[in-house]
């Protein structure tokens, strides 16, 4: 049924730490090597070792500068992937049910047998989390590794999603936004977690955490009375060469 | 939006369809035989080749009918149903003129509003996106109901109804690409609030996920083409409004009535294409595309 519900026992989802993110795209590859070959179909490449190739991921990392009005710009590296909207829209565009948001855990997911691959899904997401496969013919999404986090047959530090798993740098994390005391939710309390583009009323469940102040660079190191020059003025031969250059 | 010419040609034909089967429905004194036949069989031809072009792009067109089971929440779906109803019953309709000479009265108005509901479906598609600005609009149901009348009563011969509604529906264009210009804007969205990072300072796309493209790329960041929009936009006017309007002015003969339908399609075809290049959605922000 395409109808979102009206509220979720759980709502599971991630915490991204924009400060510590790395970049090195850890995730983006665990994420397309434990999705490839479980839950739903494969995700396709298409000309993978030729002169144009393109391939369908759940997870893709971006990279701004960001610019302030004074003092050097700032790199943040800007994972992105399925938020697991509580008012998603690409749950109630889809014609065939398809589509369709747990009532238990609040994860949006994708019946790959009742797709039709009309890409309409796709065209209401406003991050761009759902890609089409070109080969299979259905819309692929991020499914917060439903297959991991239930399954029993892992060791119970593996049941999280892989992106999770994997990230070397600890920027990921997975967890109940219902719960007020679970680590997600105080993370995003403490650091002041944020909505991206919420004026598109999409009330996404994952949150990004903004990346903290950077030190000033006219800030003054407390190393500092340990490093000053030992002398200002050059003395003796220098000194001499030092005014003689400069009558020149 | 990446300018599919599957869709282009199913909201195009299907529209002019849709709309030329309204006419007939309301018709007070309808044709029959084979006259009826021949204006039923454009009809058709036009609604139902304007569908199945659709079916054409989807990913698992052998799963095309699941799409009849949503119509509580999805406007894809309702349109679907919408369609079949309005064919089944304009079907019915037509039977009867064009086998039996008799005018089912209330199954032609019936038919009539169908027909008119899935144009409305269609164009609700679209407005309902709040990703797309441009299409996100009042306006956008009215631009497709008034081309799909005034297509229709073209292709059903009625002179003074088609240029009047033509004019109005050139107007309703000219209004929409004036809005859509500013929409993006208004719209509030900006690299800053998709990264929230805007309160920081300037953002800037600095790389890309990956080197290649990519489905969102391909489907949702058509940029081609954008320069030549205004002579498009003049071009589509012309053909759409100006051309058959002349043509109908001059006195009536079938071959300036065929031209102006020519010219008519041809203008609505023109328009329907920019309708999508010049459609922004906002995952472009991601990519720095905007």
């Amino acid at each position: 049924m395409t109808d979102l519900p009206a509220s979720t026992t759980r709502k599971l989802g991630l915490v991204i730490d924009l400060d510590t993110c790395v970049g090195c795209q850890a995730c983006v590859i665990s994420c397309k090597g434990w999705n490839t070959e479980n839950h739903g179909a494969p995700l396709s490449d298409q000309d993978p070792y030729g002169p144009d190739p393109s391939g369908t991921f759940l997870n893709r990392v971006h990279s701004y500068e960001v610019q302030p009005d004074t003092g050097p710009a700032q790199l943040i590296h800007f994972p992105k992937s399925c938020l697991h909207c509580e008012n998603a829209p690409c749950v109630t565009v889809c014609p065939t049910g398809a589509s369709y948001k747990r009532t238990e855990d609040g994860v949006v997911l994708v019946n790959e047998k009742d797709c039709i691959g009309c890409g309409l899904c796709a065209w209401a997401c406003p991050y761009g989390a759902r890609e089409m496969d070109a080969a299979e013919g259905v819309m692929k999404k991020c499914t917060l590794c439903v297959d991991r986090i239930y399954n029993e047959n892992l060791p119970e530090e593996d049941r999280t999603p892989a992106c999770v798993r994997t990230c070397p740098s600890n920027a990921r994390h997975f967890g109940d936004f219902s719960d007020p005391e679970s680590q997600v939710s105080q993370l995003v309390r403490e650091r002041g977690g944020m909505d991206i583009m919420p004026e598109q009323g999409t009330q996404p469940v994952n949150k990004y955490l903004p990346p903290r102040p950077r030190d000033d660079w006219a800030d003054t190191s407390v190393l500092a009375p340990y490093l000053t020059p030992v002398a200002e003025e050059p003395r003796g031969f220098l000194g001499w060469l030092d005014k003689a250059l400069d009558k020149i | 939006m990446h300018p599919a010419p599957s869709i282009i040609a199913f909201t195009t034909f299907s529209g002019l369809g849709f709309g030329l089967l309204f006419w007939l429905g309301i018709d007070a004194t309808p044709p029959t035989g084979w006259v009826a036949f021949v204006f039923f069989f454009i009809g058709f031809a036009m609604a139902v080749g304007g569908l199945a072009a659709s079916a054409k792009h989807l990913g698992r067109p052998e799963r095309a009918l699941k799409a009849f089971t949503q119509w509580r929440s999805s406007w894809l779906s309702r349109e679907a149903c919408c369609a079949v109803a309005a064919l089944v019953t304009m079907g019915l309709y037509a039977a009867g003129l064009v086998f039996a000479g008799y005018d089912l009265v209330p199954l032609g108005w019936l038919g009539a509003a169908l027909s008119l509901l899935t144009v409305l479906t269609t164009s609700m598609i679209y407005a309902q996106l709040k990703t797309v600005p441009r299409w996100h609009s009042v306006w956008t149901p009215p631009l497709f109901l008034s081309l799909s009348l005034a297509g229709g009563a073209l292709l059903s011969g009625r002179v003074t109804v088609a240029m009047s509604l033509m004019l109005i529906a050139g107007a309703l264009q000219v209004w929409w690409w004036y809005r859509g210009d500013k929409a993006l804007g208004q719209s509030g969205t900006t690299l800053g609030t998709a990264t929230g990072l805007g309160g920081r300072g300037t953002v800037r796309a600095f790389e890309p996920p990956h080197t290649g493209s990519n489905y969102l790329l391909r489907e949702m960041v058509y940029v081609v083409a954008r320069r030549h929009a205004l002579k498009l936009r003049i071009i589509a006017l012309v053909f759409m409004v100006v051309v058959p309007v002349a043509l109908l002015l001059a006195p009536f003969h079938h071959i300036t009535a065929l031209l102006a339908v020519l010219s008519h399609v041809a203008g609505v075809l023109t328009a329907r294409w920019l309708f999508f290049a010049e459609a922004e959605h906002v995952v472009g922000l991601y990519y720095g595309k905007r």
